[in-house]
């Protein structure tokens, strides 16, 4: 069995009021996109920062190609932050100059402006940019020294829905020249969109861990159907349904969905707004942690 | 390492050139003391030349040489001090009326020939005694220290307050990602304001020695050599506050605290000839009383590489003791 790409062995941290991270190990293989996935305060950007070489851990270790975390890793290594303040005054191209200046080797400056669709901010002064575009200046930073190992820390968080979209799509691009992405995220849909395989945690232990369909396959036999609230009359309440309500929804979770269909209609259920859809990333994360995503 | 220290120096210096504010304060800040000290060091018109007249308190002289007009005509007790005095050309002639008239001349000084002729018409043979020495005025005293005083503040606030920002911001933490060590980012923002504060401070010493007429009695590369240490010095001990801190308030307060005291005790404005002994020894500690002190021997009385020797070797070894603690407690993040 060849040697992963990154190996996480029983990392713990702990600070004097909590411990963030509570024994959490795995392995990254070469050339996929992980995904670890928890809401927030599960532990997972200061697992990341372990991996990152930016946080000591309290105790356990990590291992960069067999080794521990060095030089070599540092070479190889591009990174994203959640949050990122880069020096005033300095446009877009200088801003990547002066990271393409920190490593041996790398791609050229104009390379990755091209990948990143930066041609047209190139003189732009960075501060100037709109969110989409910073996290596009980020992603070209991490990218300089053409690393082996991406990290990208809740890369799409804050930004609007088309800018999110464009981002996933520069991820694919970068995952289709077979770097190994690690993708801390809260959105079930960019995971399900990016990830060969992912890490749920919570309260800093990680409570599931595989490819997203086998995790699914795993843990749901069912299809979910979904109704308004407001069409669901008291009446089909006393059916025997597994039932969860939200604010505007009624959600029916069912092994038979004939015989359900049946029922509701019975009960003179209306259906006209009926949705039938597979369990997601979402469902699986509020099967293993029994709570909602908090973004 | 060269690389990556050049990469670092080359963003910083851009940052610095383009944040308009920063830069607009530190060239109008000179060019503001320029200014002042043309209006401090200019006004009406004063008498021409200055006599020293030995003799004792109460003294009354009536003589020739006491009527001439512009000439203003000191009492004086002391011969030693009013000789001293005389060497620095704070006095143009000193003359003691006494057992036949005896004066001393400054020869270096053109007012000292000017005022022995007045003197010659009045009494021709009055006994000479010549003395030299090169004027010394208070301007040209202080002119090290609003020199030194400038660095200071550049250096301490300018350094300090930057790689706060950067931490504050998680720049810090960002570079701390890449292969760039702390003291390849520490040597890069000592550079980079060193080049700062040598450009400005070049400007300052040509600028108010033009307004002044100031010409240094010693070397100008031993200058040079000088004020890179002292700018060493005091940016490496900003550094030592700025390396840990993530506190504004906190690196602001200790800012303060160090340049409080050196603007007071580090001979800035006045000497601290006859203060405590241990005021002396307080002052002593800080880098910029070897820098005035010694900037001050090499620009008024001429003092080579050996006089200052001990000044530049504390200013050295303070830039490496600084330098080494700012490395070992330097955070790259906020704990």
């Amino acid at each position: 069995m060849s040697t992963p790409l990154l190996e996480v062995r029983n990392l713990v941290k702990q600070y004097p009021a909590t411990t963030a991270v509570d024994g959490v190990s795995f392995s990254v293989p070469e050339g996929i996109c992980f995904g670890l996935l928890g809401p927030n305060g599960a532990g997972k950007t200061t697992t990341v920062e372990i991996m990152e070489g930016i946080l000591p851990p309290t105790s356990g270790e990590v291992r960069y190609r067999g080794e521990p975390l060095g030089a070599r890793f540092r070479e190889d290594a591009g990174i994203l932050f959640q949050k990122t303040a880069l020096q005033d005054f300095l446009t877009v191209r200088q801003c990547i100059a002066l990271f393409r200046g920190l490593y041996t080797h790398g791609l050229q400056i104009e390379e990755v402006i091209r990948i990143c669709a930066l041609e047209q901010l190139a003189a732009r002064d960075a501060r100037k940019l709109s969110g989409g575009q910073q996290q596009r200046l980020l992603l070209a930073i991490a990218l300089v020294n053409d690393p082996a190992v991406l990290f990208l820390d809740e890369p799409t968080t804050g930004l609007d829905p088309q800018a999110r979209r464009n981002f996933w799509q520069l991820v694919e691009s970068i995952k289709a020249r077979r770097k190994t992405i690690v993708l801390t995220t809260h959105y079930m849909e960019e995971a399900e969109l990016l990830c060969d395989e992912i890490a749920i945690m919570d309260r800093g232990r990680i409570v599931a861990q595989g490819p997203p369909r086998r995790l699914l396959r795993e843990h749901f036999a069912e299809v979910l159907l979904e109704l308004p609230r407001a069409e669901f009359p008291e009446t089909a309440r006393a059916l025997e349904l597994q039932l969860i309500e939200t604010s505007d929804r009624v959600e029916i979770t069912t092994h038979d969905l004939e015989g359900t269909l049946r029922s509701l209609l019975a009960a003179q259920v209306p259906l006209h707004n009926l949705r039938v859809r597979p369990p997601n990333l979402e469902d699986l994360f509020l099967e293993l942690t029994g709570k909602e995503l908090r973004p | 390492m060269i690389r990556r220290l050049a990469a670092v120096f080359h963003a910083r210096n851009l940052e610095f050139l383009r944040d308009r504010g920063t830069l607009l304060f530190t060239l109008l800040l000179p060019i503001m003391v320029v200014i002042g000290m043309s209006f401090v060091f200019g006004g009406p018109q004063r008498p021409l030349f200055k006599v020293g007249v030995l003799g004792a308190a109460g003294d009354v002289r009536t003589h020739p040489f006491l009527s001439e007009r512009y000439v203003e005509f000191v009492p004086l007790t002391g011969r030693a001090e009013a000789l001293r005095k005389l060497t620095h050309q704070q006095l143009d002639l000193l003359v003691d009326f006494g057992d036949g008239t005896r004066y001393w001349v400054n020869t270096d000084s053109p007012k000292g020939y000017v005022t022995e002729k007045l003197l010659l018409a009045a009494e021709p043979g009055a006994r000479r005694e010549p003395v030299t020495g090169k004027a010394l005025r208070y301007v040209d005293w202080l002119f090290p220290g609003i020199l030194g005083m400038n660095m200071m503040f550049s250096c301490l606030f300018g350094v300090g307050y930057v790689v706060l920002r950067y931490r504050k911001s998680g720049f810090l933490k960002r570079l701390h990602a890449t292969p760039l060590t702390a003291f390849e980012f520490l040597s890069a923002q000592v550079l980079s304001r060193l080049t700062l504060i040598l450009f400005v401070t070049a400007v300052l010493y040509a600028g108010i020695g033009a307004i002044i007429h100031f010409h240094s009695a010693g070397s100008t590369a031993l200058l040079a050599l000088l004020a890179v240490l002292g700018a060493l010095s005091l940016i490496a001990l900003g550094l030592t506050i700025a390396a840990r801190f993530s506190s504004e308030e906190l690196v602001g307060g200790l800012l303060n605290l160090l340049t409080w005291p050196m603007m007071l005790l580090s001979g800035i404005w006045f000497s601290l000839e006859g203060s405590p002994r241990w005021v002396q020894w307080v002052a002593n500690l800080f880098p910029l009383t070897h820098l005035l002190d010694a900037a001050r021997a090499v620009m008024l009385d001429g003092a080579g590489m050996a006089q200052i020797a001990p000044h530049l070797v504390y200013l050295a070894v303070t830039t490496l003791a600084f330098l080494a603690f700012g490395a070992w407690s330097f955070r790259w993040r906020i704990d």
